[in-house]
């Protein structure tokens, strides 16, 4: 049996297909019929708030789940209908590092080996390899009970792929880290995506998706709210954000108004920061006219700029709210 | 998927249970210094106050009371299996195997496996501790054997429901608990510790039923801890102890291998 290859089936067939996955809880549903693609060697993202059903599709699609509605393929393999197959192409890191605490690193990944039927001294090698590669050999014979957050997290990263598969699921692989845990995970997934491995990762970091990923689907009550790059996201809640805080709170009104015939939107104004945010296109000539029309009002400035709108301006877009509140409280259970 | 793969994943299984024995010895001087407290508690402190069939001899509660100590210890070991259940199943450990293409009833095999192994080296340790107190093997080196065996695979039976219950409850806090609350009655509910005659009606005859009497007064008889002049129990189950132990070893193993196995397909973490 091959632990290797995908089955081509075809040239490009896309690595991973889900078409109108459903799944329902007790009268809750977690997954409203949601349709994936993800084409071989990329990345996807599924970003969206806990809860949104990011979780539940990963389980479907890795065999753990199975949807009340729907079908999926995975590296060539039908999910309900072979599960086995498919577990033999796919590495799987969950929300929690599922590591055994009491067993060292280095029996930690041998003994996944010897479960995706590497062989002994396959799985042997291979565990050395990785911890190598993951930067943890110094700690590989320490029980992984005494590693940090990310020491554990990049150690059930490498249990994903010991039996180096075509396809890896990540269910948020950076929550509950801190930022240089972070820095160190993207790190590294980047060098997997590199060597062509397909992932799908899930995560509330819009940040996260915008590095990692070539396409991002965003979800929210089980449902695709929107999809594409990020720079096509982007464009969608429209081109760049005018962005200025005046001296003082009695011009901004006046500001709002002699502005709004700038922009492609209206000025949204918040009091307590002084600050004006207004959709606009054209760049810099923009700016300059701007500025000429507030000097002209007299209202002066404690600060402008043009930004292009981050993801956070496309989730408060799509979902009229915003995207972090909901990540705050699950850093409770991290 | 064949069988061979079944037993080197179980046997892969195993090992990582056996490791975490080794890793963490707390855990068996902790499941071991409970049953030699409860031996030198009954042996010393109850012992005198209870009346066993067999006369006045200061050592004849003890010969008595060991079986029932073992009993009772192996089915607490059988617990163990439910605890790291629930355990795995909270941190994902569960999802990992269950995402891994190895034999889905390797897990649970062994898992159970590994409290055989737990359970022999309780045993020793406490047959040990008896020697000590003045309990001895009266019987043929067979008899003993079959004795400890008996012991051994009731106890492999109830690791299986345990296994069931550890992947259905929500933490190892409420296993914990719950098993608590089952095993006290039936391990105290019985032989074990207290001759049945000394009994309330009602509470005798469901003692006389209980299983757990029916593998200590087996164990009992095979390491000849029954003085002669003891009469023959009157209840079938106790008359036919070693056959009686059998059935409901099968009828555990028969209805909990497979609820525990169809638990585990559907568990995933939270």
């Amino acid at each position: 049996m091959s632990h290797h290859q995908s089955d081509p089936g075809g040239g490009a067939a896309p690595a991973i297909v889900a078409r109108g996955l459903v799944k329902r809880y007790k009268g809750v549903t977690a997954l409203a019929g949601i349709d994936l693609t993800v084409p071989q060697g990329t990345v996807l993202a599924l970003l969206g708030p806990n809860g949104a059903g990011k979780t539940t599709a990963v389980r479907i699609l890795t065999t753990l789940l199975r949807p009340d509605a729907g079908s999926a393929r995975v590296a060539g393999v039908d999910v309900l209908h072979e599960p086995r197959a498919v577990r033999r192409r796919i590495g799987l890191s969950g929300q929690y590092a599922a590591v055994d605490e009491y067993l060292t690193g280095y029996e930690n990944l041998e003994m996944v080996g010897r479960l995706y039927h590497l062989g002994r001294k396959r799985s042997r090698e291979r565990a050395r390899e990785l911890l190598a590669g993951f930067r943890l050999e110094e700690a590989a014979d320490r029980p992984s009970r005494t590693y940090s957050g990310g020491m554990r997290r990049r150690l059930d990263l490498a249990a994903a792929l010991v039996a180096n598969p075509p396809v890896i699921f990540l269910d948020e692989p950076t929550t509950g880290l801190d930022p240089r845990g972070r820095a160190d995970m993207w790190e590294v997934i980047q060098t997997l995506v590199a060597g062509g491995t397909t992932l799908l990762l899930t995560t509330q970091y819009l940040e996260e998706a915008d590095v990692l990923a070539d396409d991002i689907v965003v979800i929210d009550h089980g449902e695709v709210i929107a999809q594409g790059t990020a720079d096509e996201l982007k464009l969608q809640v429209g081109g760049e954000r005018l962005e200025l805080t005046v001296s003082e709170l009695g011009t901004l009104e006046r500001a709002g108004r002699v502005l709004e015939p700038l922009g492609v939107g209206r000025p949204t104004l918040d009091e307590g920061r002084r600050s004006l945010l207004m959709p606009v296109t054209g760049g810099a000539r923009t700016l300059t006219e701007a500025l000429r029309v507030l000097d002209a009002e007299g209202i002066a400035l404690d600060d402008v700029g043009l930004r292009r709108p981050t993801l956070d301006d496309v989730f408060l877009t799509l979902t009229g709210r915003p995207a972090e509140d909901d990540a705050a409280t699950t850093e409770v259970g991290a | 998927m064949a069988m061979p793969t079944v037993l080197s994943d179980a046997h892969v299984v195993a090992r990582r249970n056996i490791i975490k024995i080794k890793r963490v010895p707390d855990l068996l001087v902790f499941t071991t210094l409970s049953p030699i407290m409860f031996v030198l508690l009954f042996a010393y402190v109850f012992g005198g106050a209870i009346a066993v069939p067999g006369g006045a001899d200061p050592n004849a509660y003890r010969e008595f009371l060991m079986a029932g100590i073992f009993a009772q210890t192996v089915i607490f070991g059988a617990t163990i299996t439910g605890a790291a259940l629930a355990e795995d199943v909270k941190k994902g450990i569960i999802d990992r195997f269950r995402s891994l293409p190895m034999a889905p009833s390797a897990v649970l095999t062994g898992r159970t496996l590994s409290d055989v192994v737990n359970n022999v080296l309780v045993l020793v340790v406490m047959s040990l501790t008896g020697l000590l107190v003045g309990w001895g093997i009266h019987s043929s080196v067979g008899e003993a054997a079959l004795g400890f065996a008996l012991l051994i695979l009731f106890a492999y039976a109830i690791s299986w429901i345990m296994a069931w219950l550890g992947m259905l409850v929500p933490s190892v806090e409420v296993f914990n608990n719950a098993t608590f609350i089952v095993i006290f009655p039936l391990t105290f509910v019985a032989n074990t510790f207290v001759p049945l005659e000394s009994l309330p009606g009602p509470l005798q005859t469901f003692a006389e039923w209980n299983p757990v009497s029916a593998v200590t007064q087996a164990s009992r008889e095979l390491f000849g801890n029954i003085p002669a002049q003891v009469p023959e129990p009157t209840a079938w189950p106790l008359q036919h102890a070693e056959l009686y132990t059998l059935i409901w070893t099968v009828l555990i193993v028969a209805v909990f291998v497979p609820l525990a196995n169809l638990q585990y397909r559907r568990s995933t973490s939270r």
